[in-house]
């Protein structure tokens, strides 16, 4: 892709420039935190204990006298993670065997069609903390737990685009040509199927940080004393009354990055529609 | 299709999914940490005893053996004994699971009562200041994690105004209604964030749609069109989402009685969960799994039944 001019990049939907921007903010701070936080995020003050907001410490301390700006940065590294590694081997995986499942057709399809009607059947939530407790609580765990059941979502997006795209002219000339079915699959007709996956990865990725958190907030995602969001929401929900803040800052954080994630997803939906 | 070969074909569809619920629970409970007999006794069990705990359960035959009492159990309505309550799973679940329903039936009517008429106001003046501030509001509600808009509500409306009870599930059905309310508000957020979106979208595609103008164009008064026919199209699209959220809902379920302390199906889940009840935990995930799958069928039929389309 060529550098895109300064009138080409005005003409992007907003929505796509601003998502696009708190991205690439968040991803900065989460490369280098150290760069932006005031403090070590775990070091503990216990002069400072549950100080409200100040110049020093522009979001308080919590009840260990830890600098909560500080700790709501360094955790911008383990969120961003979790949204990339939890939706990225879903991405794939659900990606290939979708367009195996769109190409083949026949009986493949109509068993893919059970397992997905089976799975869309338990309560997302319900069966990745039933799976975090099999496998015991930590981040790789919940990865391997929002996995099992995430791709199912992608294969079923990427194998209905297939199943459109394979009975066009250009997938009848690669069998002419005496192409391989795995070529004609995932050489020509997947780019061309791929979008709306993409599309629906952004807004994977805004839920996998409020399901990340959510499982940090119950004890079973990332584990004390690592700041991680819902992690540090959880700390301070004895404290809401006196300390708000311990709690508070880093749902911001959740805010200003799921935001940016849905307004990517509705900027980029919007691109690719006007192409059309 | 006629209806009634539509609800056979959607009935038979429930049989695969069913089989397919039971083998994911057998087979994740079977993999839960922790031996039950020693979660029963305590660590310092006396083998004997652990033997005698595992025959009781079943544990020392063979998988399929296991699996084929289990199905039996399972529809004979038999799911085995809380270790930690000493109670029949069933028994707990009848006792639990209605708190969980009626916080999700509330939520989704607190939803439809925050999004039909925003919706309406957005689809309307669309692309205008009302539209976008609407729009951007709800864009702000799917970003915040249930938890802690759970928490915000709970501080604000609970311990600091004292309004609302900040947990439990009270006495009668008023008081449930008012120690349900917090939580259920908490919970009706993001559904009624992608009810707004989709409704908003569903309206303006019906506005636009032909036969609007057509009703227009014959005279017909302003009101009359949005209501009889954009409101009906509106509500099927509504609907199929509706059906399709209510496992989100449930899941939020679980988070939104943890936060609150509402002695529902979820916390019971989560607390089961802990405290390694591997029977409560196997049941509760059938209930909540047969409590979509039949969600979803209710869906669908009453969708069938606004659109006849839909059967064909």
């Amino acid at each position: 892709m060529t550098v895109m001019s300064v009138s080409r990049l005005r003409r992007l939907p907003r929505a796509f420039v601003f998502g696009a921007a708190i991205l690439i903010a968040s991803v900065i701070v989460a490369t280098f935190p150290s760069a932006f936080a005031p403090y070590d995020p775990l070091a503990m003050d216990y002069v400072n204990l549950l100080a409200p907001p100040s110049a020093a410490h522009p979001f308080g301390t919590d009840n260990f006298g830890r600098d909560v700006l500080s700790r709501v940065i360094h955790a911008y590294t383990i969120d961003m993670q979790i949204a990339l590694f939890a939706t990225l081997f879903p991405f794939i995986f659900g990606t290939i065997v979708g367009a195996i499942v769109g190409y083949v057709g026949g009986v493949t399809e109509s068993i893919f069609g059970r397992v997905v009607d089976a799975v869309i059947t338990f309560p997302f939530l319900v069966l990745v903390i039933a799976i975090v407790s099999v496998l015991g609580p930590g981040l790789i765990n919940m990865y391997i737990a929002i996995g099992v059941v995430g791709w199912v979502f992608y294969a079923r997006i990427i194998a209905a685009e297939v199943k459109v795209q394979k009975r066009l002219d250009y997938a009848d000339a690669g069998r002419a040509m005496g192409y391989t079915h795995a070529r004609i699959v995932f050489r020509h007709l997947l780019p061309n199927a791929i979008t709306p996956a993409v599309v629906y990865w952004m807004t994977d990725m805004a839920l996998a940080i409020l399901l990340g958190s959510s499982l940090g907030y119950l004890g079973l995602g990332a584990q004390p004393p690592a700041a991680e969001w819902g992690v540090q929401i959880a700390d301070g929900k004895n404290f809401m009354a006196t300390a708000w803040w311990i709690s508070v800052f880093p749902g911001f954080a959740i805010v200003l990055t799921g935001l940016g994630f849905s307004l990517l997803g509705d900027g980029l939906a919007e691109i690719l529609r006007g192409r059309k | 299709m006629s209806m009634t070969a539509f609800l056979g074909r959607r009935l038979l569809q429930l049989v695969p999914t069913l089989i397919f619920i039971l083998i994911v629970v057998f087979v994740l409970v079977r993999l839960l940490p922790g031996d039950p007999a020693s979660a029963v006794l305590g660590d310092r069990a006396l083998d004997a005893d652990v033997e005698r705990i595992n025959r009781e359960l079943g544990l020392d035959r063979s998988l399929p053996v296991q699996f084929v009492a289990f199905v039996k159990q399972v529809f004979t309505g038999n799911l085995g004994n809380s270790i930690s309550m000493k109670i029949p799973v069933t028994q707990l679940i009848a006792d639990r699971l209605p708190i969980t329903m009626l916080l999700t039936f509330m939520a989704a009517v607190i939803a439809v009562v925050m999004a039909v008429p925003l919706a309406f106001v957005a689809a309307l003046r669309r692309d205008r200041l009302e539209d976008s501030a609407i729009r951007g509001a709800f864009q702000v509600g799917l970003s915040m994690p249930v938890f802690y808009v759970g928490l915000i509500l709970l501080t604000v409306f609970g311990a600091k105004l004292r309004w609302f009870p900040v947990g439990g599930y009270g006495d009668g059905f008023l008081d449930h209604l008012y120690h349900l309310f917090l939580p259920a508000v908490t919970l009706a957020l993001s559904l009624s964030a992608i009810l707004m979106r989709n409704l908003r979208s569903a309206i303006i595609g019906v506005v636009d749609a032909e036969y609007v103008t057509f009703a227009r164009a014959k005279g017909l008064r302003a009101n009359l069109i949005l209501f009889r026919h954009i409101l009906r199209n509106a509500l099927i699209s509504t609907l199929a989402l509706f059906g399709l959220s209510i496992g989100t809902l449930l899941g939020g379920a679980v988070i939104t009685e943890t936060v609150f302390a509402v002695p529902g199906a979820g916390r019971l889940m989560v607390d089961s969960i802990y405290g390694r009840d591997y029977p409560v935990v196997q049941g509760l995930t059938i209930a909540l799994a047969v409590l979509v799958s039949v969600t979803f069928l209710l869906t669908d039929i009453l969708q069938a039944w606004l659109d006849p389309r839909v059967t064909k």
